[in-house]
């Protein structure tokens, strides 16, 4: 007699049709563990199903590229024989439900997944969104998640050198939590996710399996209405110390030879650590239950395979070489035990107790899993919302404008948290936080890493096809600005409901910019995740793709920051003025408007422009170099003088756009891209425009820097006059006033 | 001439600390918290982490370690000891130095650059340093408010055991100088043998310019051209 009926199917996250393939793959009724291996491996979350069709479109190859998409992380050649391993990860419902712990797995999550690679961590950023910082909830997910970042990340000792954080009503019901982890490890030693060689032994070693986070993936592939604080128990707690001796031994294991293989148990856990790896390598594994280490007694296979307790590995082991790898884990208090073996063919086997439960091939769980052409249909909306129509407003004062934008949490200085982030540990971090894009040294080498991760929804919303181009766009130039090359990309595409047309329409058309900007900048995606149905009663985010871009600095020792250096500098932009305000925070903060196109970019400039900033940075032309981005010229400018020990400025920016009352503030806060300011010896000034009229990048001198104020004038016009210390001041203290207003938590790690 | 850096699990500037007196001219080995000999090492350093992942109470547990009967051993003998941020709560969980750790001021985990003043010259890792000189170091902790009761602090007083102190931009030890809550915002202290030193802020991640600070190469260049000198001697 069945068991499966449709109620236990919607259980189960799976559709009628869904399940009628599983019938023909299996050729027979599932039982009911089966069917669970199928829910979790064909959730949205594991098998990439809406997404699969589009990803494909990516530019994932390029002369640097080791390893592409499809491994535990992507990797990238740094010379020298060494490898950049790097990926981004989203934890973004579980963060919702619970966000110390959901931020904090989302840590250990993708740190396992650098290490898995043979990798050793050096780094972390996150991009993260949250509703406007007025209401408590905000305030509570925004103080949970810093700690959740900052408790996983510091007890195991792997700094978090950067990130970005916007703060947006559109977040309110839905924060978003990704996660980047940087590593570096030696060609030769990347190692992958695959299970070969019949007779090998399978080893499970780190924390107990418990029933915790049981279907956390089918979770992570549903909605959000008001009963998801009951999914709590779905939500996994995290163990940073268990996950830094992890580390550590599996690091020494891996340097004897003896693995063939190893994966982390994330999302699905034991499900989909023994199917993925056997159908990567082309084998099958037999595997009893009975032999993995629990935490509860009276735990079913179906539990086992399902659940998704943090801190644990899975590990092919060349047979005879056992007593080696036990020996290792047995040093640091870890009991690797071995609980299965590989096998010839394609089954994956599933015992309890030696009687035979689940067996199915394994194929049918991971390349099996559906694909879907899912309907794509542009929102009847998407017109009217690039419609803007300034004729019907008053212009803001330029002065009012700039000191709101300035302490709007989007803009104002992140320093509220990431002073709670460990982020010199490891003495590589070579560029202070908030300075300019992460930058760490690689240690033995002349070489720096710079990472920088962005993506603005606004855009996303409005144009998401030139949003996916932006997000590419402006994390290139960041990392361009500490004087590195972009030479490899990962991206975490948040969106909402894909079975809605006008989602898999936006997803589509950002993902069709992300390949556009990567091919034309030279950026391969190497890796990535999708986090889809980020919504909450029906309402989704904005289309949020997060664009983590990996660059390569020759050398560290010459970084170069978003600060003045000295008095007297030549203040240049390089890069047009289009004086666009659609979309713009300036119309967000001083109008209450989401409204117009996204910033237009052209892809050829924006290449050219970050190939000088590059190499006058090289050459060491530049004393300083930042991008314009949300507040325009105007907040970049009070940005390079911020931290700088009060080097004031003083500009005068061309009149740029349409003539009219807007004019001023449309120069000073559209958000135009492709554009750096940078400051320049005045020795120097000749040689920096010689080099950008000979690369046909547009050159402005708009002023120099100097005394200690802010004063930025426009066609002549004087708008904003400032102090640098009251500037300042507003800037790096706004979140932490808003974050004041009430009693603290007692949630977080200690030292 | 060789410094031993003691591992335990957890440790996670132990590398680093490794790194830092290489860079200062020294050598380093790393020495696993099961062992239980230290080897020709002559000085010892309990690094910055979370040693046993801090669940119990930070240090608790890592004073069992067979190593720390090596280390107090050593220590007796009047051999150089520096307990960096975990280490330091280490040291004082295992009586090596008096006081406890509580939790930050704030509540939160403090991570920034900050002025700690040198307040006594005569320490094997502050010899080369000028009594009132600012070094600025790097802090990253959740707990490092240390306290005492009021008779053990004023004996660390009387006895200029009170080695560092948090100080504000004009080199006061004021409240705002302070970033933790530490009474009298003491930094860092030493035993009465003057040989066994514990501090909070880490030196070690401040001994190249790239790192956004040198500062710290102080103490351990203190600590190689005293152990120079006692080899010559």
């Amino acid at each position: 007699m069945s068991v499966i009926d449709a109620a236990v199917l919607e259980r189960h996250g799976l559709k009628p049709d869904e399940y009628a393939r599983i019938l023909e793959l299996m050729g027979r009724e599932p039982n009911l563990l089966e069917l669970g291996l199928f829910s979790v491996m064909w959730s949205e979350h594991c098998s990439y199903k809406s997404s699969r069709v589009h990803l494909k479109t990516l530019p994932t190859t390029g002369p640097r590229v080791v390893q592409g998409p499809g491994e535990n992380a992507g990797a990238v050649d740094i010379g020298d024989g060494l490898c950049a391993v790097f990926k981004i990860e989203s934890h973004n419902h579980p963060s919702f439900i619970e966000p110390y712990q959901g931020a904090a797995t989302g840590v250990g999550g993708i740190i396992r997944d650098i290490f898995t690679m043979g990798a050793r961590p050096i780094g972390l950023l996150n991009a993260l969104r949250f509703g406007a910082l007025d209401t408590a909830l905000a305030r509570r997910i925004f103080e949970g998640v810093v700690a959740g970042v900052g408790g996983y990340g510091n007890s195991i000792g792997i700094p978090t050198i950067g990130g970005e954080i916007v703060f947006d009503a559109a977040y309110a019901g839905n924060p978003l939590v990704n996660v980047l982890c940087l590593g570096t490890a030696h060609r030769r030693d990347i190692i992958k996710g695959a299970a070969r060689g019949a007779g090998n032994p399978v080893f499970y070693v780190g924390a107990r399996t418990g029933r915790d986070g049981i279907h956390g993936a089918t979770m992570a592939s549903a909605e959000f209405d008001e009963s998801s604080a009951e999914k709590r128990p779905a939500v996994q707690v995290g163990d940073p110390f268990m996950e830094k001796l992890l580390m550590e031994a599996c690091l020494e294991v891996m340097q004897t030879g003896a693995l063939v293989g190893i994966q982390d148990m994330g999302a699905a856990g034991l499900s989909c650590a023994t199917s993925e790896m056997g159908s990567r390598g082309g084998h099958g594994m037999d595997v009893d239950v009975m032999h993995v280490p629990q935490r509860e007694s009276g735990m079913t296979p179906y539990e086992i395979m399902l659940s998704e307790s943090q801190e644990r590995m899975l590990m092919v082991v060349h047979r005879g070489r056992e007593a080696e790898v036990e020996a290792i884990f047995r040093k640091w208090d870890l009991h690797a035990v071995q609980v299965g073996v590989v096998t010839e063919g394609d089954r994956l086997r599933i015992f309890d107790h030696g009687t035979l439960v689940a067996d199915l091939p394994n194929r049918a769980l991971t390349d099996e899993a559906p694909v879907y052409h899912r309907p794509m249909q542009r929102p009847s909306w998407q017109d009217e919302v690039q419609q803007l129509d300034l004729s019907a407003l008053a212009p803001a004062p330029a002065a009012a404008a700039f000191d709101t934008l300035l302490v709007t949490p989007t803009i104002a200085s992140k320093r509220w948290a990431y002073q709670q982030y460990d982020h010199s540990v490891g003495t590589n971090t070579i560029a202070q936080p908030g300075l300019t894009a992460a930058v760490a040294r690689v240690k033995g080498t002349p070489v720096g890493l710079a990472v920088s991760v962005d993506g603005n929804g606004r855009y996303g919303y409005l144009n998401p096809h030139r949003g996916g181009m932006l997000a590419v766009a402006e994390a290139a130039r960041n990392v361009a600005c500490t004087g590195a090359t972009p030479i490899g990309a990962t991206n975490n595409l948040n969106f909402g409901n894909p079975e809605r047309p006008e989602i898999m329409w936006q997803f589509g058309e950002a993902v069709r910019g992300i390949g556009d900007a990567c091919r034309a900048l030279e950026v391969p995606i190497t890796g990535g995740n999708v986090s889809l149905y980020n919504e909450t009663e029906g309402r989704a985010i904005y289309p949020t793709p997060v664009l983590g871009v990996l660059g390569l600095l020759e050398q560290a020792d010459r970084v170069c920051t978003r600060t003045f250096k000295q008095a007297g500098d030549v203040v240049m932009v390089l890069g047009d003025n289009l004086a666009e305000l659609g979309g713009s925070e300036y119309l967000a903060q001083m109008h209450g408007l989401v409204r117009g196109d996204a910033p237009a970019l052209d892809l050829a400039a924006e290449r050219a422009l970050q190939q000088l900033v590059v190499r006058l940075i090289g050459d060491g032309l530049l004393h300083s170099a930042h991008d314009c981005a949300e507040g325009g010229i105007a907040v970049t400018l009070a940005e390079c003088t911020f931290d700088s020990g009060g080097i004031g400025v003083t500009a005068d920016l061309p009149a740029a756009g349409a003539p009219g009352a807007f004019q001023p503030v449309a120069t000073l806060f559209g958000e135009s891209a492709s554009r750096i300011v940078v400051s320049v010896a005045p020795g120097q000034a000749d040689a920096v425009r010689a080099a950008a009229r000979e690369a046909g990048v547009p050159v402005t001198v708009i002023g120099s820097t100097g005394g200690r104020v802010i004063a930025l004038a426009v066609g002549g016009q004087p708008q904003v006059h400032r102090e640098v210390a009251a500037a300042e001041a507003a800037w790096a203290t706004a979140i932490g006033d808003r974050m004041r207003r009430r009693p603290p938590t007692r949630e977080g790690a200690t030292e | 001439m060789t410094v031993a850096v003691v591992v335990f699990p957890g440790s996670n500037s132990d590398v680093d600390a490794q790194h830092a007196v290489r860079v200062a001219g020294a050598e380093a080995t790393l020495v696993w918290h099961k062992d239980t000999d230290l080897g020709d090492a002559q000085a010892v350093i309990l690094p910055g982490g979370f040693a046993h992942g801090d669940y119990l109470r930070t240090g608790a547990i890592a004073r069992f370690s067979p190593i720390m009967s090596a280390v107090r051993a050593f220590a007796d003998r009047g051999g150089p000891v520096l307990g960096i941020c975990n280490g330091f709560q280490v040291l004082l969980e295992a009586g090596l130095l008096p006081g406890a750790m509580v939790r930050n001021r704030d509540i939160k985990f403090v991570s920034r650059l900050v002025p700690v003043r040198v307040e006594q010259a005569d320490t094997p890792f502050t010899a080369g340093c000028r009594q009132g000189q600012v070094l600025h170091l790097p802090i990253a902790h959740g707990e490092g408010n240390f306290t005492a009761d009021a008779d053990t602090i004023a004996a660390l007083e009387a006895n200029r055991q009170v080695i560092f102190r948090y100080v504000d931009a004009d080199g006061e030890a004021s409240a705002p100088g302070n970033p933790n809550g530490s009474v009298h915002n003491i930094a860092g202290i030493c035993n009465a043998t003057r040989n066994v030193v514990g501090l909070m802020p880490h030196p070690e991640r401040a001994c190249e310019a790239a790192l956004g600070s040198a500062d710290g190469l102080a103490l351990l260049s203190s600590l190689v051209h005293h152990l120079g000198a006692s080899s010559s001697r």
